[in-house]
């Protein structure tokens, strides 16, 4: 679709004006989206954790209080940024950007269904592993240069903490890698085609939790939002930021969230394939669902389990998270990595065949 | 031996997790408590203490008489009675201001009242916009009474048998 409107485009001008309207469009179409869903995630986060704890959550601003997020991103619009002195002006207002632009970028090579995808490079689970670290530097610089003990406080875990956690993600890749034999995530998902048994979830089980365990602390979510620690830290990192400031951070963090998500969907519970492939009556009956909606399931089933644990768990002591990196996630995946090279080398089950 | 057995599985079932999320997921589903307060309403117990009235008997009378009961029991001396005797040699009251802001609602003065004359109302729900404004005057006080007289009969008459 989007190649016809290149073509199109450039026949009365520039190629590469053609090319950079076709790029933007096309950036706009998954960014948009992605901003709306970050909002409502918002509200559903408010939902889901009032429910949970018996409350009615929002529920003034229009009907169940469905306009609340708006009304959430008008305030927080209209708010001062607070600058504050002695603080390093150019890194502090750098810092939100510095964390969401990454946390956008990302999405660039995150399939959505069989053929959209922006880039289908070879290397999509390097590209998503590096691009998504780099949010790491936004919260360490918002953490330096507020000029604030809380903000540093806040900073230096955060760093720590996700570099721990990064190792465990990248190891429980390394067991999907080898499955898949493949790094695109289209060819990845694809690889799981042939029933829910093909899933790598059955497989790479242990990985698959020690991939959203990560995963949830990866972006400072409870109860690994040390980062955060609003009962010892106020608000970690961005305790010095207001307004828009403020919410770019936010951004940030929920759309990372969806995106983890979308990475667990695609890695392990088989993408946009859907859970009725195989079973006779019932692939039938589910054959009109367009391929996205299943992915969209999975990912909105994710991000409840997200807000789940944050209803449920409190939040780990920082040597209690360091040991848990440490001493149980790298041993384990390791330790996988190793059962995943023996059942490739004698060819079990229906993955490695 | 077993013991540290179970102690791994039990660690790497992450049995205990799932122990928390499934209470929470119970009280996902479980009716909510809360109230919707400005359409919904919790029930009012008659003897609430709420906005204060002055009473008038059934003729148009009003009830007080300028004993000063209230004023002398009230804790927070938030009553003020002036009185004088009227043509037809009764004796009344020519002010009686009650400020609300230094009222504590602790009802002593309706309890002290030998007429029930000074009465606390069930109506909560009052605002005062400006200073000045809190001081209920003589006048406030038995508008307010002959606006709410019959639910402040009602209570009165459910509290009787208790008194």
């Amino acid at each position: 679709m989007f190649e016809a409107l290149q073509q199109w485009l450039s026949g009365w001008m520039w190629d590469w004006l053609a090319i950079l309207i076709t790029l933007l469009i096309q950036a706009v179409v998954v960014i948009l989206p992605i901003m709306l869903a970050v909002a409502y995630l918002t509200y559903a986060e408010r939902k889901v954790i009032a429910y949970m704890q018996v409350r009615m959550g929002p529920n003034r601003v229009g009907p169940y209080g469905l306009l609340q997020p708006i009304a959430d991103a008008v305030k927080l619009m209209f708010k001062e940024i607070v600058l504050p002195s002695q603080s390093n002006l150019y890194l502090f207002l750098i810092a939100p950007i510095l964390a969401i632009a990454p946390a956008i970028a990302v999405w660039a090579v995150v399939p959505f269904a069989p053929g959209w995808v922006v880039a289908d490079i070879d290397a999509g689970v390097l590209y998503v592993l590096a691009i998504a670290s780099i949010t790491v530097y936004g919260v360490v610089v918002s953490g330096w240069a507020s000029n604030s003990k809380y903000a540093f406080l806040g900073g230096l875990r955060s760093s720590a903490q996700k570099i721990s956690y990064e190792i465990a993600m990248g190891f429980a890749l390394v067991t999907v890698l080898m499955v898949a034999d493949t790094m695109n995530l289209s060819k990845i998902v694809e690889g799981q085609q042939g029933g829910i048994w093909h899933w790598y979830l059955i497989p790479l089980l242990p990985m698959f939790v020690v991939y959203f365990i990560a995963g949830v602390a990866e972006t400072n979510r409870a109860p690994f939002d040390i980062a955060e620690g609003e009962s010892e830290i106020v608000a970690g990192f961005h305790v010095e930021y207001s307004g828009m400031a403020f919410a770019v951070f936010f951004l940030a963090e929920y759309a990372m969230m969806i995106l983890i998500s979308y990475m667990t969907a695609i890695m392990f519970l088989g993408g946009w394939l859907s859970p009725f492939e195989g079973i006779p009556l019932l692939e039938t009956l589910f054959a009109w669902v367009p391929a996205f909606w299943w992915l969209a399931l999975k990912v909105a089933f994710l991000l409840f389990v997200f807000l789940w644990f944050r209803a449920t768990f409190p939040r780990y002591r920082y040597d209690q998270l360091m040991r848990l990196g440490w001493k149980v996630f790298i041993p384990l995946t390791i330790v996988w990595v190793f059962v995943v090279m023996l059942l490739h080398y004698f060819k079990v089950g229906p993955w490695f065949n | 031996m077993s013991n540290s057995i179970r102690h791994w599985i039990k660690t790497f079932g992450l049995i205990e997790l799932f122990k928390g999320l499934a209470v929470t997921g119970k009280y996902l589903f479980k009716p909510k408590i809360t109230v919707r307060y400005p359409e919904e309403k919790t029930p009012i117990s008659f003897r609430f203490r709420g906005h204060h009235a002055l009473r008038r008997y059934e003729n148009g009378e009003e009830r007080c008489i300028a004993c000063k009961l209230c004023e002398a029991v009230c804790p927070a001396n938030a009553i003020t009675i002036e009185s004088e005797e009227r043509e037809d040699g009764t004796r009344r009251t020519t002010r009686y201001d009650i400020d609300m802001f230094k009222c504590i609602y602790c009802g002593f003065c309706e309890e002290a009242c030998p007429v029930d004359a000074i009465v606390e109302s069930r109506v909560f729900e009052y605002v005062f916009w400006e200073r000045g404004e809190n001081i209920m005057t003589k006048e406030k006080l038995l508008a307010f009474g002959d606006k709410h007289e019959q639910i402040i009969a009602a209570d009165k008459a459910a509290d009787a048998k208790y008194r």
